[in-house]
Parts: C-alpha cells; sequence; structure tokens
C-alpha cells in the first residue's frame, strides 16, 4: 500500500481482499477516484461498506490486491472519538491541533455544522444527530484531501443532511475526493456509484 | 512534537476528570492510614514493615486506572483516528505512558510524603523510598499501559489485568524494598535497572497488543 501527500489526490484499489477471520469481507474488489470526484459506495448491511473504508484508511491491510492513495485522509464513522467529559470545542481542538488545522479553520467547520450554540456543551449531553454534526465537523476541520464517509446521513435531520451535502460539494470543488457509504442516496450529484454485493464485490 | 504533547496533556487532563488521579492516591493513602490501625501502635514494627507496605499500595493502586486507559479510547475510535493520521501505535503508547507517569506516578510520589508520616516510617528512610519509588514508578505506569492494552475489551479485564501485572512487577517490588532493608547491598541499582528495561519496553509491548486488538 502507498500512501503520499500530494496535491493532485488520487484512490486506486485493484482487485483487492479482506478476510476478517477466516471470511472473505471484500473480495476481487476495484475502484478509483480522482481529484474532484464524489463516490457513493451502496449495499446492504454487512456488504463490507465500512470494512472498504477502514482498509482506504489505512485502518485494515489488504491481504490480496493493490492499494495507492495519494494524500491525507480523515473518516468519520460512527465512533464519536470525542472525550465525552469536554465541551465540544474543547474536543474538537483537540483534533484540530493534531492535523494542524489552525482555529479558523475549526471554527469554520463548527459553523458549518451549525455547533457554535453547542460549543459549550459537553459531548456527553449531546443527541445522536449532534454527536454526527460533531464528528464531521472534525472531518471538515482536519485539513484532509480524501474524506471517507460511512453512513453521514443516519440521525441527521433534513437542514443537518443539506449542511453536509454543501460541505461534500465545496470540498469536490475545491479538488477534494469524498467517498459516502450510505444507503440514501446523497442530494447531491455525485460522479460514482458503487453497488457492492453480499460477497463482498462491486455487483 | 506538539501533537505528542498535546496527547499527553489529554491523557493527563482525562486523568484529572475520570479519575484516573484521585483513585489511586487516595487508595494508597487509605493503606497507609489503615495499617498501623491492624499492627497496633508498635513504632519499631512500624518502622521496619512500612515502607514494604507503601511498596505494595504503589503497585496495587496501579492496577486501578486499568481500565480506563485504553478501553474507552479504543471503544470511542480514538485509536483508529491517530493511526489514521499516522500514529504509531508505539507513539500512542509512549504517549499515553508519559500521560500515566506525569498523572499517576508525580501525584503518588507526593504523597509518599504524607503516607511515610502517616505509617511511621523513620525520616532517615524516605528519601530512599521517593527515589526508588521514582525509578519504579515509570516502570509501573509502562506496565499498566501494557496490561490495559492487553486485556482491553475481555470479559474480566481487571481481574486478569491483576493476574499479569503482579507476577511482572514482582522484581520491582523486591528490589524496591529491598532498598529499604538493613542491608541494602546494591537492590537500588538493581531496581534502577529493572525498571529502565520495563520502562523502555512498554511502548513497544503495548504497541504491539494495541495493534493486536485492532478490528
Amino acid at each position: 500500500m502507498t500512501i503520499r501527500q500530494a496535491s493532485i489526490l488520487t484512490l486506486t484499489l485493484e482487485n483487492v481482499a479482506v478476510y476478517r477471520g477466516n471470511r472473505v469481507v471484500l473480495r476481487d474488489l476495484s475502484l478509483s477516484a480522482a481529484s474532484g470526484e464524489i463516490l457513493w459506495i451502496r449495499g446492504a448491511n454487512g456488504c463490507g461498506k465500512s470494512t472498504l473504508l477502514r482498509l482506504i484508511a489505512g485502518l485494515l491491510m489488504p491481504e490480496a490486491g493493490e492499494m495507492a492513495v495519494e494524500g491525507r485522509i480523515a473518516l468519520a464513522d460512527e465512533n464519536l472519538a470525542l472525550d465525552p467529559n469536554l465541551t465540544v470545542a474543547t474536543a474538537l481542538n483537540f483534533w484540530a491541533k493534531m492535523d494542524d488545522a489552525g482555529p479558523e479553520m475549526l471554527e469554520t467547520a463548527m459553523t458549518d455544522m451549525d455547533l457554535q450554540s453547542l460549543r459549550d456543551m459537553p459531548v456527553r449531553y449531546l443527541s445522536t444527530g449532534q454527536r454526527k454534526r460533531a464528528s464531521i465537523a472534525r472531518l471538515l476541520a482536519s485539513n484532509a484531501g480524501i474524506w471517507l464517509l460511512d453512513e453521514p446521513y443516519n440521525g441527521l435531520d433534513s437542514a443537518s443532511c443539506a449542511r453536509l451535502d454543501q460541505a461534500i460539494s465545496r470540498h469536490a470543488a475545491s479538488g477534494g475526493i469524498i467517498l459516502v457509504a450510505a444507503h440514501q442516496h446523497p442530494s447531491i450529484n455525485v460522479t460514482l456509484s458503487l453497488v457492492m454485493d453480499r460477497a463482498g464485490r462491486a455487483a | 512534537m506538539r501533537s505528542f504533547l498535546a496527547l499527553v496533556s489529554r491523557e493527563v487532563r482525562l486523568a484529572w476528570t475520570g479519575g484516573g488521579l484521585w483513585l489511586p492516591v487516595i487508595f494508597y493513602l487509605a493503606v497507609a492510614t489503615l495499617f498501623p490501625f491492624v499492627t497496633g501502635p508498635d513504632k519499631a514494627l512500624l518502622a521496619r514493615t512500612g515502607g514494604g507496605i507503601l511498596w505494595i499500595a504503589a503497585l496495587l493502586s496501579t492496577l486501578l486506572p486499568i481500565e480506563r486507559l485504553i478501553l474507552p479510547d479504543r471503544q470511542a475510535g480514538v485509536l483508529d483516528q491517530l493511526a489514521l493520521r499516522g500514529w504509531s501505535d508505539e507513539s500512542i503508547a509512549a504517549a499515553k505512558i508519559a500521560g500515566q507517569i506525569l498523572a499517576f506516578g508525580i501525584p503518588l510520589l507526593l504523597a509518599t510524603v504524607l503516607g511515610s508520616a502517616l505509617i511511621g516510617l523513620p525520616e532517615a528512610k524516605l528519601p530512599v523510598l521517593l527515589l526508588g519509588l521514582a525509578f519504579a514508578l515509570p516502570a509501573l505506569s509502562g506496565l499498566s499501559v501494557t496490561i490495559a492494552a492487553l486485556t482491553a475489551g475481555l470479559s474480566g479485564a481487571s481481574a486478569l489485568g491483576g493476574l499479569l501485572f503482579v507476577p511482572i512487577a514482582i522484581p520491582l517490588l523486591v528490589f524496591g524494598a529491598g532498598t529499604l532493608s538493613e542491608a541494602p547491598g546494591n537492590a537500588m541499582q538493581l531496581l534502577a535497572a529493572t525498571a529502565l528495561a520495563i520502562t523502555a519496553l512498554s511502548p513497544f509491548a503495548a504497541g504491539a497488543a494495541l495493534r493486536a486488538g485492532r478490528t
């Protein structure tokens, strides 16, 4: 696997396979995406969408095949990764420091996800949708070129979905790559669509 | 380096807010307070055994925060987010150990001054006890993070952690208590060497455990 920082982003998988225990979760899967592209990954529960995103994020290694990623990756999945006892602003600021993102970037991300009114609230008091927005704000402020979004619309109200779609569109327009694993079709124009079958292949 | 310090300071803050700082210190001082009640006001006995009791209390208090060191971060996805940002598992472990030294080791050293007074340790032995603990606490912190990484997510993790921890920590206890004996010999050198080896190896052992636990 190759991961490099680059101004032009690319993402290529060729015939990758991933095993979890004895089970083959992904098999013979290929995809490629370049700057400005939005890829919608869909398929039934358990078909390997989240595994695919974790593989691209480098959290899993492929058992077979080739993978090349050029650009920094940010992932927003079902795990919040924010300390429950901290306020929203402080918890997000920790990750902004980790990403070398300036305070303006974090403020913009919080505004984009309508979190300014919640900035001083401890994370443990957030509702499901608010937690999701905070998780997405972490991704927005990450300064990463490649966004991996795992079921990003779950728990979001329609206004928040629209905010997320706007952020995705802006990121694509500025040359980013966005992979969205979701059951529902994003209301933005997706460049590519990958349908996965239950065997973990592209259908 | 900036992000390493940010992670260390996060660990200290989490210990402060999550009880990882106060609970071990309170336990440690509670042992120092209760032990004289058991033995009675025999100053000679307390002077002879008090140092060893403080060593045992320090060792056992290391076990208290084990469940909060790795498991919450694994469940919340913090470890994944760090790995995604290029952090090696060994670096994550090293930051957690450094945070544990600051949040647990230093307060325990400070509490030792009070604890030794409560247990009636002779004043002349206090510097030796402090020096021994100063060597041992980084190793105990490294061990606690390693055991926490090994047992995170397992049922009965606390009990298993104790079973794993105590045998590995025995050399520290033996050499540490030996420094306070009437004929310490080279117990301090052996303690320092053992503690240094454990401290140096801990980030690698804990890092391997973190990697093995990633799903």
